[in-house]
């Protein structure tokens, strides 16, 4: 398990491939990147705040919930804060397993417990000025799910 | 004494990221009527308090759990991560 919370950049292609050799013989990689997507054409950058300290945690009892539920080779999960502009990446999970089933499934209830679980909070700083970016109910619905 | 953290929105409002609190309060409630009472930014901080989640020594609970042994309390808005 590796799971990182950073302000720096990374690069996904590095990331996915690094992976990849170090699950040799998993048969399944599932990869998703998240990107900060422009505002109808007015955003300027978005800022992550988050909890040090509780973050790390947080995250990594979610990995070790996806490990018990399904039969995961390796995880990584990689989310960054401070600011970040339009197009930048904003997180990574990577998800190996020997069938996709597994990688797929593990690999969406991460991104669904990050999204409402994990302590960051998005401000939009746009043309029009600074908003904090509101939790929407079909993330708290998506938990139900699992 | 418990460090208090407010985060987001919650830290805006109050204008200020944690600081000490000295309580005797035996809940998370009872912690949030002392700090609204105290001057109009908390009670505006913490006016819906549906609006905000809790953690108590980094592990999130709700408002009705007790702090007795508890060093740390964060209040904050539901997380917008992913």
């Amino acid at each position: 398990m590796d799971v990182r919370v950073q302000s720096d950049s990374f690069d996904a292609g590095d990331e996915l491939n690094r992976f990849t050799a170090r699950v040799d013989g998993a048969g399944a990689v599932v990869s998703f990147t998240g990107v900060v997507r422009d505002v109808d054409g007015g955003l300027i950058a978005m800022e992550i705040e988050h909890y040090p300290g509780m973050t790390q945690k947080a995250i990594s009892a979610m990995v070790e919930q996806a490990c018990e539920r399904w039969a995961l080779a390796d995880v990584t999960v990689i989310h960054r804060h401070g600011r970040l502009e339009p197009g930048a990446q904003i997180m990574m999970v990577l998800t190996a397993s020997r069938h996709r089933v597994d990688a797929f499934a593990a690999a969406e209830f991460l991104m669904d417990y990050l999204k409402s679980r994990a302590p960051f909070w998005k401000k939009e700083l746009t043309r029009a000025g600074a908003d904090w970016v509101e939790a929407r109910d079909e993330d708290e619905a998506a938990l139900k799910r699992w | 004494m418990i460090d208090v953290l407010y985060f987001a929105w919650v830290r805006e409002r109050i204008g200020l990221p944690r600081e000490q609190v000295e309580t005797s309060a035996a809940t998370v409630a009872d912690l949030v009527a002392e700090l609204s009472a105290r001057e109009d930014r908390y009670a505006a901080a913490f006016a819906d308090v549906r609006a905000l989640r809790v953690a108590l020594d980094q592990e999130l609970t709700d408002f009705d759990a007790p702090l007795a042994g508890v060093r740390e309390v964060a209040f904050f808005p539901p997380m917008t991560g992913g």
